[in-house]
């Protein structure tokens, strides 16, 4: 998912208030940032809301790449406001993390120095402009699919911030599955690079959910936090389930060639990545990595002098306003 | 931290007519900059005719343990309701 791989912390307060926190959670209440709460939730809902903030911000570098060569205007305008949406999407998140005591400078450098992670999917480069309706359609896709549940994770900002985000990404998928639509319904070059799009980002989509169930020993207490409120599985599962038929109505065929309907469980059998793939790319050997936090240092390099600017003109403005009362 | 920008809390009324509502927070060099930046991270569908930025430093807020001391009190007070007078059905609406 945008997140992945986020190990609950361990906690070490006392069992009585432990206790009465976990009411609080069963009962559904929301957990506010000046309400008391275990370390342990509060560390890892920092790395968690963080790292899904990082991937907002890093997710608009593949899709930025192509705003300059979108095919007609209205495919710019739509895409730039998407990127657009990303970096909102961002915002909200740094400023739910920011309530746990993490300053935004702080959660900004461990991104830019390769302490805190973004999700594996931003490390494919986009390679053609069918790509831009394959990200929309899967990427956002199975964020979507995370996203939603998380609307009614424990954690107040983050729940808000969630309801904020999944308003504006329905559009997201739309576009993108507009874009591929107008591909695989179009010459047959088109459809190829459909087609192509489609065999290069699947399994990475797969990927975003996580490792499988088996090799995940993270989830009991996130789960029982209410701030992971599926399995991985689950919602591969509910993601493959979806798109199967969205791939089918465009004539297009999911590269898996053990996919196929299973009558008795309702639900479609699917090869699961292939995971060595994944855990190198998580551990900064996928083929964008060393870009896109090039990129991201960059920005940040040469926005300093913005950054300084802006803040030294409003303390001068400020202490002429003080002087003159 | 050392030049972080200040962080503002954002209040937007949604409609002619209704309040301003909390929607979330940003951070600016300063006010002029935070109603613009605030314009592009939570209007950017219409979601709103005005803006109030505050500074996050200068809002007070109770805290969580006075909950009972705050609140408590008003729950006995059942007869500030309207529903905890019998008004007989002839009397009609009121």
């Amino acid at each position: 998912m945008y997140a992945q791989m986020i190990k609950s912390e361990a906690t070490q307060d006392d069992p009585e208030k432990l206790a009465a926190f976990q009411a609080r959670i069963d009962a559904g209440e929301k957990i506010e940032p000046k309400d008391w709460m275990p370390e342990g939730y509060r560390k890892t809902l920092i790395r968690q809301i963080g790292q899904h903030a990082h991937s907002e911000i890093v997710g608009q570098l593949p899709e930025g790449n192509w705003i300059t060569r979108a095919p007609t205007l209205e495919r710019k305008a739509i895409l730039l406001a998407k990127v657009q949406d990303e970096a909102g999407h961002g915002l909200y998140l740094y400023c739910a993390a920011e309530t746990l005591g993490v300053t935004r400078d702080e959660l900004t450098e461990m991104l830019l120095d390769g302490r805190m992670k973004y999700s594996s999917i931003f490390n494919y480069p986009t390679l053609n402009w069918a790509d831009m309706g394959a990200v929309g359609w899967l990427v956002d896709g199975a964020a979507i699919m995370n996203q939603v549940p998380l609307q009614r994770t424990s954690f107040g900002p983050y729940s808000r911030a969630m309801i904020r985000i999944c308003k504006e990404e329905s559009f997201h998928q739309r576009q993108g599955y507009d874009v591929i639509r107008k591909m695989a319904e179009g010459t047959p070059e088109q459809k190829k690079m459909a087609q192509d799009a489609l065999n290069r980002l699947w399994y990475p989509s797969l990927m975003m959910f996580g490792p499988s169930d088996k090799d995940s020993v993270h989830s009991a207490q996130s789960m029982a936090w209410k701030i992971k409120m599926n399995t991985n599985d689950e919602l591969r599962q509910k993601f493959v389930d979806q798109t199967v038929p969205q791939a089918e109505y465009l004539g297009l065929t999911v590269p898996d060639p053990d996919l196929k309907w299973n009558e008795e469980r309702g639900h479609y059998d699917y090869t699961d990545p292939d995971w060595s793939e994944f855990f190198d790319v998580i551990q900064g050997n996928g083929p964008c990595n060393t870009d896109r936090l090039a990129a991201r240092n960059k920005a940040w390099d040469d926005g300093k002098w913005v950054r300084d600017g802006m803040l030294a003109h409003a303390r001068k403005k400020a202490a002429r306003k003080h002087a003159a009362e | 931290m050392k030049n972080e920008w200040p962080l503002w809390e954002i209040f937007i009324r949604g409609q002619h007519g209704m309040s301003h509502r909390h929607v979330g927070s940003l951070h600016a060099p300063d006010a002029e900059m935070a109603i613009k930046n605030a314009r592009d991270v939570y209007t950017r569908r219409n979601e709103g005719v005005s803006i109030w930025v505050v500074e996050a430093n200068n809002i007070s807020a109770s805290s969580p343990s006075d909950k009972g001391p705050l609140y408590e009190p008003s729950e006995s007070k059942v007869y500030r309701h309207p529903t905890f007078f019998d008004i007989p059905e002839e009397v009609g609406a009121m």
